[in-house]
């Protein structure tokens, strides 16, 4: 999952947060590690309620309006938590925290962990194994383009086009993992 | 006057500041179904309802909205008419809902809408909000048009429609490139088109 199956890569899930964070390499890190653990929580929390609530009262077309809450007040819930617990974790992860809530890794991850009807532990090693590829793809990408910015490129195709050629060849490379695995 | 700027406020979404190529937002569900045209047109049928639905609603009732919870109604409201496309697509076009997949529920959290919303819907009267709606879906429509076609006639070979075979490229039909419908094709094709349209002066360079 999180090399094969690349959510950024391979599914296009999380595009706005790589191409907008991964212009640094700490801010990238920052990010995963927010994504990761969102998506773990809200895995978690969505499997509950799909199993105890939405499955037995039959009402599973409600699960786009209930997930997309779930996690807007997870997100702010996991925000409160680290600004009480943890200052210097919450200044490094500050901004990024309420993005979150708009990024389709995370409702993705859930609504792929509803139609694949896995169980709750396929569903974590599922969620944990997706957050790691992101944040491993976030942080060979925003390394490439601190290098990149200082690259004599064409004017046309500064900054975002030559990201996304960046990120055809990250694609392509990831693709050789096929055959290992 | 107020059928001049209804008529601004439609033309503007189309090349000006059309969603995918110049604002890129919504890039998820671009790149991800465009690897046929059949996709490419139910996801923007898809995106149109939903931004058209939503910018009425915002809008009608933009005044009673209090300013601090705005994100959560926005997404409540967004939510709703996703869930409506869902179902309906679910009902009568199933083979589309099969292909397009997750990206169709994911129409909740493209930025695109709720990017209108909150940028346009939240503060402009109706007549304006709808023609701000049409404007943006039909540039994103164009917009992923123009990405899978030359995906599918690069990819395959060949162009179909709904099923029926509309052409085929001589040597290109026997030796597709696969890799333009592969997610790696996107990219590359997403950041040449890009940089064409920079290097034509339709949309300003950084």
């Amino acid at each position: 999952m999180a090399l094969l199956n690349n959510f950024i890569l391979a599914k296009f899930l999380g595009l706005c947060p790589f191409f907008g964070v991964s212009k640094k390499l700490s801010n990238a890190l920052s990010m995963g590690v927010a994504v990761t653990l969102v998506m773990f929580i809200a895995t978690v929390a969505t499997w509950f309620i799909n199993h105890y609530i939405l499955i037995p009262f039959d009402v599973q077309y409600m699960s786009i309006v209930i997930y997309i809450l779930v996690i807007a007040s997870l997100v702010q819930i996991v925000e409160m938590a680290i600004k009480r617990t943890n200052l210097t974790l919450y200044n490094a992860l500050g901004i990024y925290l309420p993005l979150i809530t708009t990024n389709c890794a995370v409702l993705g991850i859930t609504l792929i962990n509803a139609t694949e009807a896995y169980s709750l532990l396929e569903s974590v090693v599922c969620s944990l194994g997706g957050g790691i590829g992101f944040t491993l793809v976030l942080i060979i990408m925003s390394g490439i383009r601190e290098r990149l910015e200082l690259a004599d490129s064409p004017v046309s195709m500064k900054g975002l086009p030559v990201a996304l050629l960046t990120a055809m060849l990250l694609g392509l490379t990831f693709f050789g993992f096929g055959g290992m695995i | 006057m107020k059928t001049t700027s209804f008529w601004k406020e439609f033309t503007k979404g189309i090349v000006i500041s059309n969603p995918l190529f110049v604002l890129v937002l919504g890039l998820c569900p671009a790149l991800a179904v465009s690897t046929s045209v059949d996709n490419a047109l139910g996801m923007s049928i898809g995106v149109t309802f939903v931004l058209l639905g939503s910018n009425i609603i915002i809008s009608a009732i933009r005044k009673i909205i209090p300013n601090m919870v705005r994100i959560p109604i926005f997404i409540v409201i967004i939510a709703t008419f996703v869930t409506i496309v869902n179902l309906v697509f679910h009902a009568y076009v199933p083979s589309l809902y099969e292909s397009l997949g997750i990206y169709l529920p994911l129409i909740v959290v493209n930025c695109i809408i709720l990017g209108r919303a909150e940028a346009f819907a939240s503060k402009n009267p109706l007549l304006h909000s709808i023609a701000d709606a049409l404007g943006i879906s039909i540039g994103f429509m164009l917009a992923l048009l123009i990405i899978s076609f030359l995906r599918e006639t690069l990819g395959t070979g060949s162009l179909s429609i709904f099923g029926a075979r509309l052409f085929t490229l001589p040597i290109l039909g026997e030796h597709p490139m696969a890799i333009f419908v592969l997610p790696p094709g996107a990219f590359l094709l997403m950041g040449l088109l890009l940089a064409l349209l920079r290097r034509l002066g339709v949309i300003k360079s950084e």
